[in-house]
Parts: structure tokens; sequence; C-alpha cells
């Protein structure tokens, strides 16, 4: 049996590895769209208004594409991020009618908190129930929505329900970058260093790779599960403070779609469906690839009902591709095992 | 045995429950549901059975129509109701047909997403002794007995059109924000506006017509896409309430404010703050609580079969803000509330709808 | 792709006949349908005009789409996969209807074409699944914003409407004249539901349904071609989804590319309802047909009582809910009843917990 030597960490292997990542070829993919739909209309990228909407529009989907992956990567899905979103979107103008003197900070960490409860309903059932997320988030998707609905109704919270300051963060900027950017760059990089970083987000990968073999090591699967729910429904919940923040409008249909949009821009980042691999960066990246094209289609001269397909037809190729690359992979690992033997069909 | 068992037990809890649910929605159940069989209005004349349905439910603008309608159906001593989907689309009117159909109203006041597409649910709920009446937005009409306009078509468009073109110097290029597709009252003004551009304002190019569908967030993104992709875009014009509602807000918060005009139709309610920053000079509307009014009355003298929708006819309605008591039918079936209103920042205070 | 773990099932053989009846009777089915029996009494005292002929009408037809896909859909989730995309190929089946009789086409020839263009999508979700080998949630959920997607492009936001008068009689009319309770149409799914009932029930290609979803490499290894079947199954889902869109565009009279949107929460939810297991090889069609009348008739009972749309969503996804938890929560229950009795703390997550990998 030949020995396995160990890659040298060379410099030059380093940059290899970095640009073969699956996040290298989003941030391109992300320039060269800019640098199109720029080349067809300066003010895309260059505008004052078009610098602030490139780096504003995108921040509430990646902090939804950031709840989604933490999900995703322990095998899991949450369906239900756009209702929570929704509800907590109009929570948040809620209580801002109802008690016109609370301080802001203390609504916005309601309406979070309000998401979290609605998160820990999902891990709960998850956890306990051992039925597949896809099947409950399924319904609670349409639960936490037709609860929303019920509450709302035909009302909607209007610019004049909400103080000025609370609108003003929205689209407010600090040194060139609005705040609600800043708001999604602080969530990644926290959420980043707790997944990479801590024991309890890397037991996360390993229980997305292997439930089993996780539970039979002794990692405390349910407890883990549950609290990646509560996690994705906080994170939903600050994103339907974003979402107040930035339309200021908050009907019952707030929010509306975007659950299949988090999930496409988690897989397009490198998130696998399958668990167990991939990383938040790449999932806030994916959902500033999405979110770029659908506005720089119109630019183009694509009419911007494409965008549906696009997304679409993103998620087939991204999940493909993964599979390709994996397959290819544990073909040459077990090559590099037995390279005199022929690889045989790759167990699914 | 021991897990059939379970599972009948499983079973009969879930049905109890599920009954138990069902009785508790159902003694909610508001009025309207007294009338034994399907609408025989021939000996049920007092019971004015009077159900609205917008184009979609969350819009402020039927919230007033529908509101005031309620008041005036309930003037007369009618049961009112108010349903609609809550998206800007015909196929599911057209499930609400059906049901206002099985529960035999007296009358359904619509606002239809499709001039055609309804045809058949309303073909089988007149056959189910309901009457037809369409407000606000159309249907062709051999699918309905009467249309109560709010104003005359081609004066909507063409008020539009003279407000945008004075903002803007008479030349450049304008945008059209309109609701959905197939939404039949703004496609009728925006054929309007089309034929008089091309008659009065040749200067002035029509770049684009894009849908808001009735919707918030899709009209702000869609005012924003317009805005970068036509980078000497002068004027946009919203002829729906909801659509200038967020082209304005976005507008106000953007580099092209006062550059770019905005107009259209919308209530002083959601536009008092953008007329008074600037953001829209004038926009126009009529009154949307004098139209529900209006289709209300209407709607009794169908039920009391004073009259048929035949060109001629006349019915009265009260409680007007006009005072105006008298209406006469049209041609088509069309009764027409009266002239648009323009609203600017010295008028919009004595308003609140 | 589906687990390998022994659990506590045991393989499926045909059961002697006495059996047979004996589940038929006490089993799953029958408890759905007591259930469906129990709404429909209750709704005709609770809800009124729930006792007009035009109730059945209105409440079958509104159903008829769920109807017809839950068929097949069955036989996917009986083999351990999954269709999401169900609802967006109903939209891009209607969508191309009626573009195609925009732009000139006979009716006929242009429901024929979007049956095609339902059996190639359904073909390519079958293909990716079984070929490539990625798991059908994930391979759905791209689908069904593809086909979604798809839809909506191909008509913007126009809808068509108007389409010849003979061919929405056909979905629409009577079956014995106005006033009376059923409809027409509902001879199409009569067909089809005594082909796939004997498919599934009554020959082999349906005992090896039962058995990829037990146990999908066993199967394989006892000669069964797991691909060729979940492909034809996966086509089959396509297909009958557009023919649920033709209906669509003649019963509603609108091809428009959100039509249907979110059927596919009321299929997914009339399938696990009716009995069949979300981990596959458990349930039947029996179960099934109940499972979408009872949910019919919940709708049904529920506009009558002018709850919102969106209310009803609600209830569809309770049940659904509902339904996965309740044996878990009773599995739990005995659990905990029978450690109490042994004064043993009870972990429901114990290893050696018998319990399938959980597919996504």
């Amino acid at each position: 049996m030949s020995a396995v030597t160990a890659p040298e960490r060379t410099f030059r292997r380093r940059v290899a590895d970095l640009i073969k990542r699956r996040e290298t070829s989003v941030v391109v993919a992300i320039v060269l769209v800019v640098a199109l739909a720029t080349s067809v209309n300066s003010s895309f990228a260059f505008g004052r208004d078009g610098w602030r909407n490139l780096l504003l529009t995108p921040s509430l989907l990646v902090v939804l594409a950031v709840a989604q992956a933490v999900v995703i990567i322990s095998k899991n899905i949450d369906l239900s991020v756009s209702a929570v979103l929704g509800l907590t979107a109009y929570a948040t103008g809620e209580m801002f009618t109802a008690w016109p003197s609370l301080p802001i900070p203390v609504v916005v960490v309601v309406a979070i908190a309000f998401g979290s409860g609605l998160g820990a309903v999902n891990g709960l059932l998850v956890s306990r129930a051992r039925v597949p997320s896809l099947v409950i988030t399924l319904g609670t998707l349409y639960i936490f929505r037709g609860l929303g609905i019920a509450w709302v109704g035909s009302a909607h919270i209007k610019p004049s329900d909400v103080p000025d300051s609370f609108e003003r963060i929205g689209i407010a900027s600090v040194l060139g970058v609005p705040v609600l950017t800043m708001v999604a760059i602080v969530v990644v990089i926290v959420a980043a260093f707790v997944l990479g970083s801590t024991r309890p987000g890397r037991e996360l990968y390993a229980i997305g790779s292997n439930e089993e073999a996780a539970d039979l090591y002794g990692l405390r699967v349910q407890r883990r599960v549950f609290f990646s729910f509560v996690a994705s429904g906080t994170l939903a919940g600050l994103a339907g403070v974003m979402y107040a923040a930035r339309y200021v409008m908050v009907d019952s249909q707030a929010g509306s779609g975007l659950e299949l949009q988090s999930v496409a821009g988690a897989v397009v980042g490198g998130v696998a469906i399958t668990g167990g691999s991939g990383t938040v960066i790449g999932a806030a990246l994916g959902a500033v690839l999405l979110t770029t094209i659908s506005r720089a289609l119109p630019i183009v001269g694509v009419p911007d009902f494409w965008q549906q397909a696009l997304v679409g037809a993103l998620i087939i190729a991204a999940i493909v591709l993964d599979r390709v690359l994996a397959n290819r992979h544990a073909r040459r690992l077990v090559q590099e095992r037995e390279p005199n033997v022929e690889p045989a069909e790759v167990a699914r | 045995m021991n897990s059939l068992r379970r599972r009948a037990a499983a079973v009969t809890g879930m049905s109890m429950l599920l009954a138990v649910g069902l009785a508790a929605c159902s003694s909610g159940e508001p009025e309207g549901s007294e009338s034994p069989g399907p609408g025989d209005s021939g000996d049920e004349a007092v019971s004015y059975d009077i159900t609205f349905l917008p184009k979609n439910l969350g819009n402020p603008y039927f919230d007033a129509s529908d509101n005031a309608g309620k008041a005036a159906v309930e003037s007369f001593g009618g049961t009112y109701k108010e349903v609609g989907p809550t998206e800007a689309a015909p196929d599911a009117q057209v499930t609400f047909i059906n049901t206002l159909s099985q529960q035999g109203v007296g009358a359904i006041v619509l606002s239809a997403n499709d001039p055609a597409a309804l045809c058949d649910a309303l073909a089988q709920a007149k056959e189910a002794g309901v009457h037809v009446l369409t407000f606000d937005s159309d249907v062709n009409p051999e699918c309905r007995e009467m249309y109560v306009a709010a104003s005359n078509t081609e004066l909507i468009g063409q008020k539009q059109i003279d407000i945008i073109a004075e903002e803007i110097g008479g030349s450049g290029q304008i945008a059209i924000l309109s609701a959905s597709a197939n939404a039949t009252n703004q496609n009728a003004w925006i054929e309007v506006m089309k034929e008089y551009l091309a008659s009065d304002y040749p200067d002035i190019e029509l770049v684009e017509v894009v849908y808001g569908d009735d919707d918030d967030q899709t009209s702000y993104d869609k005012t924003e896409a317009l805005l970068s992709q036509y980078p000497d875009l002068k004027g946009i014009i919203a002829p729906t309430t909801v659509g200038i509602a967020a082209a304005a807000r976005y507008l106000s918060t953007s580099e092209f404010k006062g550059q770019v005009m905005l107009t259209g139709l919308g209530t002083p309610n959601d536009m008092r703050d953008f007329v008074k920053d600037g953001t829209v000079l004038e926009f126009a509307l009529w009154n949307p609580k004098d139209l529900g009014i209006l289709a209300a009355w209407a709607a009794k003298a169908l039920i009391d079969g004073d009259i048929t929708g035949a060109e001629g006819e006349t019915f009265t309605a009260e409680g007007l803000s006009s005072e105006v008591t008298e209406f006469t039918i049209g041609a088509d079936g069309i009764v027409v509330l009266g002239d648009p209103f323009v609203f600017t920042a010295d008028n919009i205070d004595d308003f609140d709808f | 792709m589906s687990s390998t773990l022994i659990d506590e099932r045991t393989a499926p053989t045909a059961p002697a006949t006495g059996t047979r009846w004996r589940r038929l009777l006490f089993g799953r089915d029958a408890a759905i349908i007591a259930l469906l029996a129990v709404v429909w009494l209750v709704a005709l005292f609770a809800v009124p005009h729930f006792n007009s002929p035009s109730t059945l009408y209105y409440l079958l037809e509104d159903i008829f789409p769920v109807l017809l896909i839950a068929l097949p859909m069955t036989m996917v989730v009986i083999t351990g996969e999954i269709d999401l995309s169900v609802g967006s190929m109903v939209g891009l089946g209607s969508v191309v209807v009626g573009a195609l009789v925009q732009g000139g086409m006979p009716f006929g020839t242009a429901a024929a074409v979007a049956l095609a263009v339902g059996a190639v999508g359904g073909a390519l979700n079958g293909y990716l699944v079984t070929k490539v080998g990625l798991p059908s949630l994930a391979v759905t959920i791209g689908t069904l914003a593809l086909f979604r997607g798809l839809a909506v492009s191909i008509l913007g936001n126009r809808s068509v409407t108007g389409f010849p008068q003979e061919w929405k009689d056909l979905a629409q009319s009577r079956m014995f004249g106005s006033g009376t309770a059923l409809p027409s149409i509902i001879w199409l799914f009569v067909i089809l539901a005594v082909v796939f009932v004997t498919l599934l029930h009554f020959t082999p290609t349906g005992r090896a349904t039962y058995a990829i979803g037990m146990n999908d490499e066993a199967a394989r290894f006892s000669g069964i071609n797991s691909d060729r079947l979940k492909l034809g199954l996966f086509a089959a889902t396509g297909a009958i989804s557009a023919l649920a869109g033709i209906w669509f565009v003649l019963y509603y009279n609108t091809a428009r590319g959100d039509n249907a949107t979110g059927l596919e929460l009321s299929v997914v939810a009339a399938v696990l309802v009716g009995g069949v297991s979300i981990f596959g090889g458990k349930g039947g069609l029996p179960g099934v047909i109940a499972g979408v009348l009872l949910i019919g008739a919940l709708r049904s009972a529920l506009r009558l009582a002018d709850v919102s749309s969106d209310a009803i969503n609600v209830a569809t996804g309770v049940l659904l809910v509902v339904t996965v938890i309740v044996p878990s929560l009773v599995l739990w229950l005995g659990r905990v009843r029978k450690a109490l009795i042994l004064g043993v703390r009870v972990r429901s997550g114990a290893p050696g917990a018998p319990h399938r990998e959980e597919e996504l």
C-alpha cells in the first residue's frame, strides 16, 4: 500500500486551492455581471443610487441565505423563512404603531425574538418528531404565512406609521456603505466564525455528513438541530426588521417567494443540499450573485421575469456541478488509495 | 393490533380536533346566510345581500370604496360582505364568484382583473339567480348587467397625460407603471394615453409600460429598474394607487427626486407626504367612497327590479359627496360617477381617504 | 440512496385474503375515510349551503388537479422520492397551451404539445435523480423554480383568456345536466384512478415500487430496474401535471404564469394524510384518494363559511404537520408509558432505536 503523502502547503498550492473553491467562482461571476451591466449603463455601479442599491438590495437575501445555510449544512431545510420574515416585518411595524414611544432597539430585539420563537417551533417539530424538515417546514411555511394573513388582514404598515429615524436606517449610509449592508456583513462574519471555528458549528457539519455516525459518536444531535432552526428563525427575524426598514410598506404578502431564493443563494454559493459541506460566506456570495443578476437583467435588455427561470437553472446547475465534483473527488481518493485498481462506480 | 388501535385512537383524536375546529370556524359566521336556498330574489325583495369583490384585498383604494359601500348597504337595511384574493389575478376571483353562486347572494359588486376570464363563472352566478354588476374595472358587457364607472375613460387617460406633459415641458421620455397586465381599466386608460400622445404630443416618447401587479414591493422594484434602465427618463405615469405610492416612496429617497416627474392616480392620504416634499406636484383621482356608495345603490336597484341595466333607466343613490342623487344609465349599461379631480399641495389637506 | 437499516417493518408479502379485508376495514385507509365522513357530516350541519348539489360539483372541480396528480405522486413517494415541481408544471402546461392557442394553434394540438412538455420535464427530473444521482428534493426544488420561471417568461405578465367553448364545456359541464352534482370531467379521473390502482396494487410493477421504497439496493440486487421505474414515474407525474394544467386553463379560462402556485402543498399533504410514508415503502391509493377528498371537503366547507383562502392554506398546513407528527407523538407517548412502568429514563433519540436515515 503506497503511503499517502501530504501535499506541501506552499504558497502556490494555497493559491491554487483558493482558486478552485466555489466561493472564488461566485466572486468572479459577480464581478462579470456588474461589469456587463455597467458597460451598458454606467449608473448601475457608479451612479449615486446605483452604488447604493448595488450594496443595499442584496443585504436582505444575504441574511436569509446565511439562515438557510446553517440549516442545510446539517442536512435539513427551512422553507418557512419567508413567512417568518413577513411576520416579524409586520410585527415591527405594529409595535411602532401601537407603542410609538418604544425605543427602536427594543422593537428590533422583540421582533428578532419573535423570529427565534418561530424557529424554535420548527426546531422542536423537526428534532423531536423525527420527520423530515422538508415536510415540517412546508407545513409551517403555510401555517405561519396564513396566521400572518389572519393577523394582518387587509391592513398594511404605511410610512407614516413608522418613526422617521427607523425609516432612515433603511437607506442611510456610513462612509458610502449602507447601514443594512453592514448589518449583513456582521451577520456573515459572526456566522462564519461560529460554524467554522466553534465546536457547535463544526458539529453541525458532522451531523450533516452522517447523522447516525454523529449520534453514535455522542454528539447531541437533537439539541444541535433544534438550535440550528432557532438560529435560522432568528436570522429570518432580523431579515424581517431589515425588510421593514428598507421597504416600509409591509402587507400580508411581504417576503413571498424568498424562501426559494434563499435556498438558491445557499446552493449556488456551494452549500451542498446533501449537507455537511459549504460555507456561509459562500451562501452570502451566492445571494449577492442572484440579486445582482436579477437587477442587471433589465439593464441588459432581458425582461426581468426571466429571473425565476434563471434561479431554477442555477440551482440545478449548482447541484449537478457539486455532484460531478464530488464523484470525481471520490474517484480520485480511491485511486490514491489503490492506484492499480480500476475505480468502480462510486457508491451513491 | 396494538398499533392499529393506537392509530385509530390518533385518527379519532385528529378528527375530533378537526370537527371542533370546523365548528368553531363556522360559528363565527357573519350575516348573510339566512336565505334558505340559492338566491330567489323574487320573493325576498327586502333582503339586500350584497357582496363586494374587489381586484384584491389589502388595497387602500378598495378599502375606501368598499367601506363606504358597506355603510351605504347597511343604510338601506342590507347585509354586506367583502371577499377577494390577496393577489390581483383573474383565476383567484373565479373561485370567489363560484362560492358566492353557491351561497346564493343577492348581488355581486365586482372590480375585475380581466375582461374575459370571469365570464363563465359570472354566467353560472347569473344562472343561480345572483345579480352581477361591475365597478371600477369592467368585464365584457355581455357578462354583467351594469358597470359603475368612476369617470369617463377618455377623460382619465388624457388628464394624466396633460399633467405629465406640463411638468416635463412638453417633450422627453416617459414610462408607465401600471397595475396587473390584464386589468381592464388600466389597459383602457393606457390605450387612450397612447392615442392621445400620438395625436397631441408627438415630442413625448413612451418608452415602456411596466406592471407592478398592484403589489407594493413589485411596484417599488420596477420603479428602481425603470430609473436605472432609462437614464433620460423625464416622467412616470402610474395610473394605480398602489403603484404611484410605491414609486413616490422610491423617488423621494433617490437622486432623481425633482428631476423625474411622477403623476397618476393616487389617494390623498398615501400621497400627502410626497406632495408636501415635492416628489409629486399633481395627481388625480375621484372619490373612491362615492364609487362604492354608487355601486351599492345600483346593486339595490337591480335587486329591487327597478332597473335592468338598459340605457336610459334611472335610479337613486344617497350619501354622495357631490350630493347628486339621480343617475342615468348610458350605453352598454354604463353609469358614470363624475369627473376626475386633481389634487395638489394646496387642496390635499381637505380630504381624508 | 435509501438507508439500509433493518427496522421493525417486515418485507412486504401479499397477505392472505382474510388479513387483507381486515386491513381494509380497520387500517389507516379506513380511518381516513371515517375522518372524511365526520368532516362531511359536521359541514352539513355547521356550514350553510353545504347541502346543495352544487357543493359537490364545486368541491370536485376545485380539488381536481390534486386528484389527478396525487395518483402518480403516490407511487413516487412510495419509492422514497418526492416531486415538488408539480405545481410549477401545471402552470407551465397551462401557459404552453395558452401561448400556442393565442398563436393560432388548434386547442387539441396545443394540449398534446403541453402533455409532451410535461413528460419531458418529468423525465428531466427522473434523469437527474436516477442517472446523475441527485436527491429528488434538491432536484425538484430546482425544477420548481425552473418550470415556474419558464411559465412566467413565456407569457410575461399577460394572461391568455378565451378558449373554444366546446373544450371549456368538457371541463366545466356537469354530468347529468345543470344543477346536478358531478362534473363531467370526473370520468377522466376515474379512468386514471383505475389504471394507477391496478398498477400499484395488482401488478409486479406495483410490488417493485414498494420494494424499491423499502430498500433500494436490495431491490436492485433482486433484479428490479429501479432507475427505469423511477424515471417512468417522474415522467408520468410531469405528464399528468401538464394534463391538470390543460384542465386548469379550461376551467378557469385563464392561462397565466402563476397558475396553480402552491399546488404542491396540497398534493404532498393529500398523499401524506392518505397514509403514505414519507420515507417510502408504505401506503396505498385508496387512502390517498380519501385524503384528497378530505382536503377537498375541508376547503369547500371553509370557503362556504367565508374563511379566506389563505386561512384555508393554514388548515392544509396544519393538517399536514399534524398528520406527520401524530405517529411519532404516539410512539413517543408509548415509550414514555413503557419507561414509566419500567422506571427508566426515556431518550427519544437513543442510539439503536430503529429509524430510517432521514432522506432529504
